[in-house]
């Protein structure tokens, strides 16, 4: 017998074949294509060049208004429309409309259209996202997709693997973010290119799976491949109700080969944050001194979730955003949106004088609803702090977690939640 | 896959990423003309305009991180930029390049010891790539063979075409 890892199992699966190994190249059936406002228009007349006048299955191609949405301006409405029209011409069934939309990344799980076991891919980096559930789900770009959707297939090179294992107890006010911050502060921004990273040990075994998005999503940053953690019963439990189709849980063996082993024992963990321009410059959020900061977004692919909102609006509440601070904050779906209304969060945030926006990508990007003007800068939950990501090149992005986060807001500097609470 | 390239070098650092490759503010475009312009503007606001036709890109590790903006190798090309060699690259953006037809190399001893404004010669045939000014040579990590085919044809959209031509 041959071991074999997960992502090695799935992708095997997907290409017809008992065995794949690291540096391989699979042609392999996807389960699944992903596309946005952003990346949908561009694959469109991609597609038309390919001379074929149909998608592979209209019902395995997912159309998503989150980038720009609503539309910013005239040039994101016709990106959109395109999409929108593309979806009709080809019935496409999940094709997601302002309104009854989200993130992406945070939509399709909750929509229960990816499942363990699944192949996806998605013209968006954070693809990775859905590794949480046991999947295999890479980020491409536009031509890939337009191929994608012709095929009903795509070339991948087998990656290898680098398991990290989280052993100890979490401590208080840290949650998934941290987990990656601080294993980004360890292998840096390249730590994991064209690989991927399997997480588990006896944290993740525990881990909620809004922590487990955290995670798989901000693989994208150590350049990996994608991230990955083997389903179990909080997926299980995760999937009740959702999941729109059958499933299978692959397990790595307990012999696979890995390409390296990594080892944390978080239970001394503090709450962290990563400083301007690399998600992989990490600190204790106490040691960082004293930066003040002008605006804090509370949303995105990362921790948009409501979990993240939770957490935030337990050090927000009957507390006050500071003195010429903005707070920003954004569920990444409409569910969360109405969760956040039915559970008094939204109260507390706008009691504190946060401004709630919709469902969008937004201000991640630099795209609308809090773009940075130059030389100021921002605390953000969400996953890149690139020159210029979030507005001007000369503004600054800190990246933490929603506890770090919500005390910032309150303090108007990066903190320590424990300063607060 | 086309006869030898010559041209000067731009050199860069290490992890340039696609929000610097193309800012987000452009990407509802994707005239490659438009997008070259803008193209590195947040790293160097003259960059359009101090580069000229034909100059390659000369960068450390992990060139084109983070998004999976195929604006990126789009703006490159509509700047002028005739090929991008790098100790390594990040692999939507190794993907998006192989699609789109811009000329990739990943070498380390030529990005070492290549300096702004160094002459080079690139063979796309067979991968060497010379420094003229410092008279050295590199081969360059060779492409598997199927991303070889997908080159040699002229980007994704050709080889899906003879692909499903396969299939029927």
């Amino acid at each position: 017998m041959f071991n074999m890892t997960i992502t090695e199992k799935i992708l095997a699966a997907h290409s017809g074949v008992r065995r794949v190994k690291p540096g391989d190249l699979v042609f392999a059936k996807l389960d699944l294509a992903m596309s946005t406002d952003i990346t949908t228009p561009m694959a469109i007349p991609i597609f038309e060049k390919m001379g074929v006048n149909h998608l592979f299955d209209p019902n395995r191609i997912v159309l998503v208004n989150d980038h720009l949405v609503p539309a910013k301006d005239i040039a994101s409405a016709e990106l959109s429309r395109a999409m929108r029209q593309f979806a009709k011409k080809h019935k496409i069934k999940y094709y997601f409309e302002v309104g009854r939309s989200g993130i992406c990344h945070q939509l399709l799980p909750e929509e229960g259209l990816v499942v363990p076991g699944d192949l996806v891919v998605g013209a968006d980096s954070h693809t990775c996202t859905y590794g949480a559930l046991g999947a295999v789900a890479v980020g491409i770009g536009s031509t890939d997709l337009a191929a994608s959707w012709a095929l009903g297939e795509n070339w991948f090179r087998v990656p290898k693997t680098i398991k990290v294992i989280y052993k100890g107890r979490l401590p208080k006010w840290i949650g998934g973010k941290d987990l990656i911050l601080h294993t980004l502060g360890d292998i840096g921004v390249e730590g994991a290119r064209y690989q991927t990273l399997e997480f588990s040990g006896e944290v993740i075994s525990k881990l909620p799976m809004s922590d487990r998005f955290t995670l798989c999503n901000m693989a994208a940053e150590a350049g990996a491949k994608n991230g990955i953690i083997e389903p179990d019963e909080i997926t299980l439990q995760y999937l009740k109700g959702r999941a729109k189709k059958r499933y299978r849980f692959f397990q790595s063996d307990p012999d696979a080969p890995y390409s390296n082993l990594l080892e944390y024992d978080i239970s001394h963990l503090e709450p962290l944050v990563a400083l301007p321009p690399l998600p992989s410059d990490v600190r204790k959020a106490r040691e960082v001194g004293r930066i003040t900061i002008d605006q804090v977004f509370l949303g995105s692919c990362t921790n948009g979730r409501i979990e993240d909102f939770r957490i935030a609006a337990q050090i927000l509440k009957k507390r006050k955003v500071a003195k010429g601070m903005r707070l920003i904050v954004i569920p990444a779906s409409q569910t969360v949106f109405k969760k956040m209304v039915s559970e008094g969060l939204a109260a507390h945030f706008i009691a504190a004088g946060a401004l709630i926006g919709p469902p969008t990508c937004g201000p991640c990007i630099g795209g609308h609803m809090g773009v940075m003007a130059s030389g100021e800068k921002v605390l953000s939950t969400s996953n890149r702090n690139f020159v210029g990501r979030m507005g001007d090149p000369t503004s600054k992005i800190y990246l933490s977690g929603p506890a770090v986060a919500a005390a910032s807001a309150i303090l108007g500097r990066v903190a320590d939640p424990r300063e607060v609470i | 896959m086309g006869g030898k390239i010559r041209g000067h070098a731009i050199t860069l650092g290490d992890h340039i990423n696609t929000d610097v490759i193309i800012p987000a503010r452009y990407c509802t475009c994707f005239d490659p003309e438009y997008l070259g312009q803008h193209c590195m503007e947040d790293l160097d606001s003259n960059f359009f305009r101090k580069r000229k036709p034909g100059d390659l890109l000369v960068a450390g590790d992990n060139f084109g991180c983070g998004s999976s903006r195929e604006s990126a190798p789009l703006a490159i090309k509509g700047a002028g930029i005739s090929c991008v060699i790098a100790k390594s690259f990040a692999r939507i953006f190794y993907r998006n390049a192989i699609n789109t037809g811009l000329l990739i190399f990943e070498c380390e001893g030529l990005a070492e010891m290549t300096r702004d404004g160094d002459l080079l010669e690139v063979d796309p045939e067979t991968g060497l790539l010379s420094n003229l000014k410092r008279s050295k040579s590199f081969a360059s990590a060779p492409f598997p063979d199927l991303v070889r085919e997908i080159i040699a044809l002229g980007g994704m959209v050709p080889f899906v075409r003879r692909r499903l031509g396969k299939k029927r």
